[in-house]
């Protein structure tokens, strides 16, 4: 506990966010350096930062920078490769399948992300210091999302199924035959979406009862002397301390919802037909099924800005919001 | 009211509100509540471990018991043949150690360049550190699903598709570590410094014997992030990966044993129990520890 005693916005948002703020690697301090070495330590400074620096140049930077190249050629998977210019984007933006997987992958953002905020927000603040055995609840609600996602699925897949644990439930107590949820296009989303959430919001969960731990108990204690009920101090008084942590975990949650693809994959394969195919599933198609890498780096490139395009969006829309202390 | 609960903090064991201060009435069917909300969670957090409870249940019946209306939990008997089968259908032997092999050398390479990169981000001053750092974050950004493709095209030209290297060292060098380590440095007195160097130590000695021994529970915390992503990530090998028999990670043979078995499903269950098995002891294990490495980083292994 006592790492967690800086008030919500630092305990919370992360290093990163925080060293974005700042725009500096370190705080300056006073005095630190010793007359002399100042040369010495620059170089070692960088040697110390070179095998790191060198590996993310060589497998991040260099990689998006080549895929950007390629994403204007003609690159089968072996043979000739040749400049296309445009080509591959004209091919996706009319192609009508890549107009399906975005759709889908947005009807899959617009579904799972709040619905994956509300119940780790819930959670986290049903799961206060006072309730009893805790860290155990916070451990099973953390098992899915770091075992084997496809693990996960595959149970899920066996829950869905048709004779599967819901379907017989709904048989033996109603006496009604469950959906097929894998099969229907208009529940395999949600049977996928559903799955999802339960796999994923445990993360979010930990960062909000953290942020949450750390809200003063004065103000709480104010507010519940002024007749404040526990729906108003939530909303008017944790809700605004803890809202940089929330928009930290609704940024972090787009943007790896909108890279949706083993769920979908192991459950369905995309389907009922391309019912639940999304982009990184057309992406991983059309370069290793199909073997046109071009064309798969145009989609990369589209998921890429479309993901840029909404982070921007967050931070512009965060004043509104997000109060920093 | 608020002067009487300030006056004897120690006595009030509630911390928001002295239930003393309250009426008789209230404070009983307050404890009702809690008795009834905390029931209310136990069901939520049984619903919420049916599934694994119902994997476990599954990957025990007998095959002829899994489907079965009403559904019921036990399977007329109990068949721990189920696990040897899996065992020796597919060889998940192999799957395991490969599994631990890439991911405990991507985790090694990973905190190593990681420890050091975030030592000299937060504790050496040198020309173009900000510059490096913001590149550090600019790579944040870009999601793992998008390297994929012009990955696959570097392995091609580096002759590297389909062998373990490929596995382990395109994502040894994410970002994140760098950024849990240079959380924690800050948190060190500079005065360690100064006395490591008022006793003579250079910038290599001050690192390995005084910065490095203190830094080893943010190594383990990035040690079991890493080994986990490694452990659980299933896009890159399922494209990198041709003969997943001889290379294949758990991920990739759990999804071809479930492509070939789907219809054997106790021994589909009893190889995703088998899966989940070694993080899971590492959650139980180390769970304080992820716990805080999350909460400072705010990223672990997502």
């Amino acid at each position: 506990m006592t790492t967690i005693q800086d008030p919500p916005a630092e305990a919370a948002v992360p290093a990163a966010a925080q060293a974005v703020a700042t725009g500096t690697a370190t705080p300056r301090r006073k005095g630190g350096d010793a007359p002399g070495v100042v040369g010495r330590r620059s170089w070692w400074g960088a040697a110390f930062a070179a095998p790191h620096s060198i590996g993310l140049v060589v497998f991040t930077a260099f990689p998006i920078i080549a895929s950007l190249v390629v994403s204007f050629m003609n690159w089968p998977m072996l043979g000739e490769r040749s400049w296309a210019g445009l080509a591959n984007y004209e091919r996706l933006f009319t192609d009508p399948i890549f107009r399906t997987v975005t759709f889908n992958t947005v009807v899959f953002v617009v579904l799972y992300v709040p619905l994956n905020l509300i119940v780790s927000l819930g959670l986290a603040a049903w799961l206060t210091p006072k309730i009893k055995h805790r860290h155990v609840f916070r451990v099973l609600f953390f098992i899915p999302t770091v075992t084997p996602i496809v693990a996960n699925v595959v149970v899920w897949r066996m829950l869905y199924q048709p004779g599967g644990a819901i379907d017989a439930t709904l048989q033996s107590t109603v006496g009604v035959n469950a959906p097929n949820f894998l099969a229907d296009d208009k529940w395999a989303m949600l049977a996928v979406v559903a799955m999802s959430v339960w796999q994923g919001f445990g993360y979010n969960m930990l960062i909000f009862s953290a942020a949450l731990d750390s809200v003063p108990e004065n103000q709480l204690e104010a507010a519940q002397l002024d007749g404040a009920g526990a729906w108003q101090m939530f909303w008017r008084i944790k809700f605004p301390l803890i809202s940089p942590s929330i928009f930290f975990a609704t940024m972090m949650t787009l943007i790896t919802s909108f890279q949706v693809f083993v769920q979908p994959f192991v459950l369905t394969k995309g389907g009922p037909g391309t019912a639940t195919e999304t982009l990184v599933q057309y992406i991983y198609n059309t370069g290793f099924q199909t073997q046109q890498l071009g064309l798969a780096s145009a989609g990369a490139w589209v998921l890429f800005v479309i993901i840029l395009g909404i982070t921007a969006v967050q931070f512009l829309g965060q004043k509104r919001w997000v109060h920093y202390e | 009211m608020s002067e009487l609960t300030r006056a004897r903090p120690a006595t009030s064991a509630n911390r928001t509100v002295n239930p003393r201060a309250l009426p008789r009435t209230h404070r009983q069917s307050g404890r009702v509540r809690g008795i009834v909300g905390y029931v209310m969670l136990c069901l939520v957090a049984l619903l919420f471990v049916s599934p694994l409870i119902y994997m476990v249940a599954t990957s025990l019946k007998p095959s002829a018991d899994v489907f079965t209306t009403p559904p019921t939990l036990w399977g007329s008997s109990i068949e721990w043949g189920n696990y040897v089968q899996a065992f020796t259908y597919l060889p998940f032997a192999r799957f395991i150690l490969n599994g631990v092999f890439v991911a405990a050398a991507g985790t090694a390479i990973n905190v190593a360049v990681a420890v050091l990169s975030g030592y000299a981000f937060s504790r050496l001053r040198w020309r173009g550190r900000n510059a490096v750092f913001i590149l550090f974050l600019a790579t944040l950004m870009i999601p793992q699903d998008v390297l994929v493709i012009p990955m696959y095209v570097m392995m091609q030209g580096f002759g590297w598709v389909d062998t373990f290297q490929a596995l382990i060292i395109p994502w040894a060098f994410t970002a994140l570590g760098a950024f849990l380590v240079r959380q924690f440095f800050l948190t060190v007195p500079q005065e360690l410094d100064d006395a490591a160097r008022v006793d003579g130590a250079g910038a290599i000695r001050t690192f390995f014997s005084v910065m490095l021994p203190l830094a080893r529970p943010t190594m383990a915390v990035l040690a079991v992030f890493s080994f986990i992503s490694y452990w659980n990530s299933f896009l890159w090998p399922l494209v990198v990966v041709n003969d997943v028999e001889a290379r294949g990670t758990i991920p990739l043979g759990l999804q071809q044993f479930f492509g070939q078995q789907g219809s054997e499903w106790n021994l589909v269950m009893a190889a995703s129990v088998i899966s989940m098995l070694p993080t899971v002891i590492l959650l139980v294990l180390l769970q304080k520890h992820l716990v805080k490495g999350i909460v400072t980083s705010g990223l672990g292994g997502r």
